[in-house]
């Protein structure tokens, strides 16, 4: 069993096989959470919702205003209600294929392969409509907030990815949309911000902290207390208060339910190693999800080194959730550094630390210039470029090929890096020279 | 049952019975000036003072308390530089903290409860510690003597109301609308309906804060209600004018919450 990067004991509880008629039932989407499964105690799967109190292991819980209390009881409600109900999932299914364009492909990356010495297919969610994986989660949260009666969706924004797919989902279902996002992010990202305006989002740049995604994430929590009657707080990853951390899971969990069956049919067997970037950590749930009961194949979630909740984190509350930090001496919060807006959070998902603290998923982390030259390898040998979160992902295979050699591996290629494609012109400009 | 009472609930029950409106300033701690402003409330007819121990992510807040938590962290303060200088304060009405709950959790509820309860601190507000997560935290409060005030929020179904007046000490904080804090222009009709639910269901001293930010805002919600909180109006006057406008301006709201003067 994997250490955990805080030096908690890794216990094997809870990892033992499940018997396989249950783990065939598990890998049926419709019939994964049935009503019963998701209001009582969990079942030895590590798939499983978590404790009634929103809670992974010690991790997660609702650390709300009281407020907003009422709300997340309500949305709690609401979710275990739409996502039993075959007529909503149905509709989900059918967006998700008909507008999104699902499923995401598979594809085996035969040049860099042979480079790094491993076999590696990549989740293609840099196919999805919008240009990554968001668009699961708030196509499923747009539907959400449409059943509910809301009129507004508020959204945080790091990247911009989320945003746009925000904007997206909103705008296709007459819903009103206001993005919150950093005016770091604002700067760095401008052409996202350009795109949520042009479909419709207002989009608000956020001067306080950090001028960040957790900055983002607060203004936006202060708008939900402000307009909590009528207003979905659309939140982007899987951190938050429960049911966020559960719900977003369920909805990205679609890329390891694919995948878990696309790589069986590709390889016939099921993949060494699972591999995806971490920030919040909302692809990586979801592709984890797919994987996290078969208990031979390892889970690793890179972190940026900036930005490293998990490898250098403690436990801590904030954004509605207990679970792995950056923070000072007495508790506040320490701001994230990171190349990719995306991940740049102290913070992430009380899942992921629960899978780290038990042992079930390793968490490293990779620099800025690492992420760099991946980003510009996958682009070379692949024909791919890829969004710099993503490219974490990779970076680390990068570093940790001679260890994993002839694996193979399934890596979440959460996003295209089309919107990173000007930040990069900077910062490789004297060295490949600008768009001249 | 009166025996039980800690010191905030025993000496605001008993103005209460004796007819007096009940007022709590915020101020936040480390902001320069604040211990001054903390002695000018003192002195003006406070009956007691939330001090505002900054974090990096405060998010009730609006933004003048931001600006003055952001300024305070600009500054390097910290939880224990702020409770060392509250025994210097000197004052002789109960003090509370506003903090959140990340700032407990770091150390732990116990260690914070004792470094509370060794600085003199006899109250704690924690808002975005629900009910539903306050068990840790209430049980070390109550060992140290720390009285717990819960918030109540205009968005709770009746049947939650009692529950959380039931784990609150000291006095219920009546959330007085839907947002975070600061000053408006008029008292939401939100205010004097919430404290209107409470007063029903709790003999607990109901105040109502957030967004009342006048004297006369302050007079209309104690028509309903036992009291006041009142922190954006205090901390911008702190940051524009220095601790002796905190001090007027103490005294101004004293006066009409008393039914003294033009706002009646």
């Amino acid at each position: 069993m994997y250490a955990s990067a805080n030096g908690a004991e890794s216990t094997v509880a809870g990892l033992e096989p499940v018997p396989s008629a249950q783990t065939d039932l598990s890998r049926s989407a419709t019939a994964r959470y049935s009503r019963a499964t998701m209001t009582s105690s969990p079942s030895n799967t590590l798939s499983a919702p978590p404790d009634p109190t929103g809670r992974f292991g010690e991790f997660g819980g609702r650390f709300v205003p009281e407020t907003l209390v009422p709300a997340c009881q309500e949305l709690e409600e609401a979710f275990d209600d739409a996502w039993s109900d075959p007529a909503f999932r149905e509709e989900l299914t059918q967006v998700h294929t008909q507008y999104s364009g699902r499923p995401s492909i598979l594809t085996e990356c035969h040049n860099l392969g042979e480079r790094l010495g491993i076999r590696l297919i990549l989740k293609r969610e840099d196919l999805n409509h919008t240009g990554s994986h968001k668009i699961n989660n708030v196509i499923g949260q747009a539907l959400l907030a449409k059943r509910m009666g809301k009129k507004r969706i508020v959204a945080d924004t790091g990247a911009g990815q989320h945003g746009v797919a925000s904007a997206t989902a909103a705008a296709l279902m007459g819903l009103e949309c206001k993005v919150y996002m950093g005016a770091v992010d604002v700067d760095r990202q401008a052409l996202n911000v350009f795109r949520m305006k042009l479909l419709g989002a207002e989009v608000e740049s956020v001067h306080s902290g950090s001028k960040t995604l957790k900055d983002a994430v607060n203004e936006a929590m202060r708008h939900w207390v402000a307009n909590v009657s009528d207003t979905h707080f659309c939140l982007g990853s899987v951190v938050g208060p429960h049911p966020y951390p559960f719900m977003v899971r369920q909805f990205q969990s679609i890329i390891g339910d694919e995948a878990h069956a696309q790589i069986q049919e590709m390889t016939g067997a099921m993949p060494d190693l699972v591999v995806a970037c971490v920030g919040g950590g909302s692809n990586a749930m979801g592709i984890f999800a797919g994987f996290v009961d078969e208990p031979d194949v390892r889970l690793v979630g890179v972190e940026p080194a900036g930005g490293a909740a998990v490898g250098r984190g403690t436990p801590g509350v904030v954004h509605g959730s207990r679970s792995y930090l950056m923070q000072d001496e007495v508790g506040q919060v320490e701001e994230a550094l990171s190349i990719s807006a995306g991940l740049d959070y102290p913070g992430v998902g009380p899942e992921h630390a629960h899978l780290a603290a038990i042992g079930r998923a390793d968490y490293p982390n990779v620099t800025d210039d690492e992420v760099i030259a991946a980003f510009r390898l996958m682009s070379e040998t692949e024909g791919i470029i890829p969004a710099l979160e993503s490219a974490h992902a990779l970076a680390w295979l990068a570093r940790a090929a001679p260890e994993i050699e002839g694996q193979t591996v399934l890596m979440s290629l959460s996003g295209r890096g089309d919107k990173d494609v000007a930040q990069m012109m900077d910062i490789l400009a004297d060295e490949m020279g600008g768009a001249g | 049952m009166a025996d039980s009472f800690g010191r905030i609930e025993s000496e605001f029950r008993a103005k209460r019975a004796a007819g007096r409106k009940l007022l709590v300033p915020y101020i936040t701690g480390g902001y320069p000036g604040w211990q001054d402003a903390i002695r000018a409330c003192a002195a003006n007819g406070a009956d007691a003072i939330e001090i505002g121990i900054p974090f990096s992510d405060p998010v009730m807040d609006g933004p003048v308390i931001q600006q003055a938590s952001q300024a305070a962290l600009d500054d390097g303060i910290t939880p224990n530089a702020i409770l060392d200088e509250v025994p210097n304060l000197d004052v002789e009405i109960p003090l509370t903290v506003m903090t959140y709950y990340n700032l407990v959790h770091h150390p732990g509820p116990e260690r914070f409860a004792a470094s509370l309860q060794r600085a003199g601190i006899v109250g704690a507000i924690l808002p975005d510690l629900p009910l539903e997560e306050s068990g840790p935290w209430c049980a070390a409060a109550d060992a140290h003597g720390i009285e717990t005030i819960m918030l109540a929020a205009p968005t709770a179904p009746d049947d939650r109301l009692p529950k959380v007046a039931a784990r609150s000490r000291g006095f219920l904080y009546s959330v007085g609308l839907l947002g975070v804090t600061g000053e408006r222009s008029s008292l939401a009709q939100t205010a004097t309906d919430l404290a209107a639910r409470l007063k029903l269901v709790t003999e607990v001293p109901v105040l109502v804060g957030v967004g009342v930010s006048n004297a006369e805002q302050a007079y209309e919600a104690t028509r309903v209600a036992d009291g006041v909180i009142q922190g954006a109006s205090m901390v911008r006057r702190l940051m524009e004018s220095g601790p002796d406008a905190v001090g007027d301006y103490v005294a101004e709201v004293r006066a009409a919450i008393d039914g003294e003067g033009s706002t009646r």
